[in-house]
């Protein structure tokens, strides 16, 4: 009997989780009524990085703050701000990491430079593959 | 194809080696860092959340004398240990406000009655708002504001015990 009512303790027992007793933000997982406005956000969130989860984006996080970021983001949408500004309202807050999207600061030119060195180098095996054939 | 050639891809394999036991020894700071560190505290003004306790504006924080911004919550279990020590800082003389996020009046009033109140203000940021305006991605955070309403530092997470000293210090360099 004890060890009955232990099993169904556990498989009843609520996770802690380390959240706030609050209901989520208006905005968090509600579309905004305007289609284009509701597509620029979520375009946005995509690239929004999650504090909490990182490596996901806010529109993918279920943590509490992405949440609040998603209702943030909604917000100044609906209000009228370019989804650039919200990006960059953002960045100046916690830097370039929160932002999926490569910048063209000097610490991201390898990025952008590894195309085109990676078609140098296959050109060059090319040619030397070529060259090879003529000398047989 | 040259000798040396033939051995790359051990060499390869030695360099990755290599890399996975360096970020082993030097496990990867996971803590987001506000970029907001030397700029003003950007303008916000938030209501008050249990009474006799007045609100927070960003008005509130430059006053001349360094203040120590603690975000906090009732919900947050380091908090709790955090008070205590923010407690002794106020001990000291160190003007706290607080910034309490997502919190419900009464869970906030029985959490100050239960582990202690340092606090001069305190702020109810239900959205997160003015946390993510201040570059701060959980609880309990802390900034240190100078005279003049600029942020001088970041802790992440709870201020303990043997943080004081170093607390203390950069409070006197915000002077």
């Amino acid at each position: 009997m004890k060890r009955l009512l232990l099993f169904f303790a556990l498989a009843t027992a609520q996770p802690l989780y380390a959240d706030s007793n609050l209901p989520p933000a208006y905005w968090s997982d509600r579309q905004l009524p305007d289609p284009r406005q509701e597509a620029e956000a979520q375009a946005l969130m995509d690239q929004i990085r999650c504090l909490v989860c990182q490596g996901q984006s806010i529109a993918d996080s279920d943590a509490e703050l992405a949440g609040d970021m998603r209702d943030l983001v909604r917000r100044r949408i609906a209000a009228g701000e370019k989804p650039d500004a919200i990006r960059a309202w953002l960045i100046q807050r916690y830097g370039t990491w929160i932002s999926y999207k490569p910048t063209s600061e000097p610490a991201a030119w390898p990025l952008w430079l590894l195309p085109l060195a990676l078609l140098l180098v296959g050109a060059w095996l090319i040619r030397r593959r070529i060259r090879m054939r003529r000398g047989q | 194809m040259s000798r040396a050639f033939r051995f790359a891809p051990i060499g390869v394999l030695l360099l990755i080696i290599a890399a996975l036991v360096w970020r082993l020894a030097t496990p990867k700071d996971n803590n987001v860092h506000s970029t907001m560190v030397g700029k003003p505290v950007p303008a916000f003004d938030l209501p008050s959340i249990v009474p006799n306790k007045p609100a927070l504006s960003s008005a509130d924080v430059a006053t001349g004398q360094p203040h120590l911004v603690n975000i906090f919550a009732s919900w947050c279990v380091p908090c709790i240990t955090e008070v205590k020590v923010l407690k002794a800082l106020q001990g000291r003389g160190v003007h706290i406000d607080g910034i309490a996020v997502r919190d419900r009046p009464a869970d906030l009033a029985d959490f100050l009655a239960r582990n202690g109140d340092p606090y001069e203000r305190i702020g109810s940021d239900s959205q997160s708002d003015v946390q993510i305006s201040l570059g701060s991605s959980g609880v309990p955070e802390s900034f240190i504001v100078d005279g003049k309403g600029v942020i001088r530092f970041q802790q992440i997470g709870a201020i303990e015990a043997s943080d004081v000293p170093m607390i203390l210090s950069k409070l006197e360099q915000a002077r």
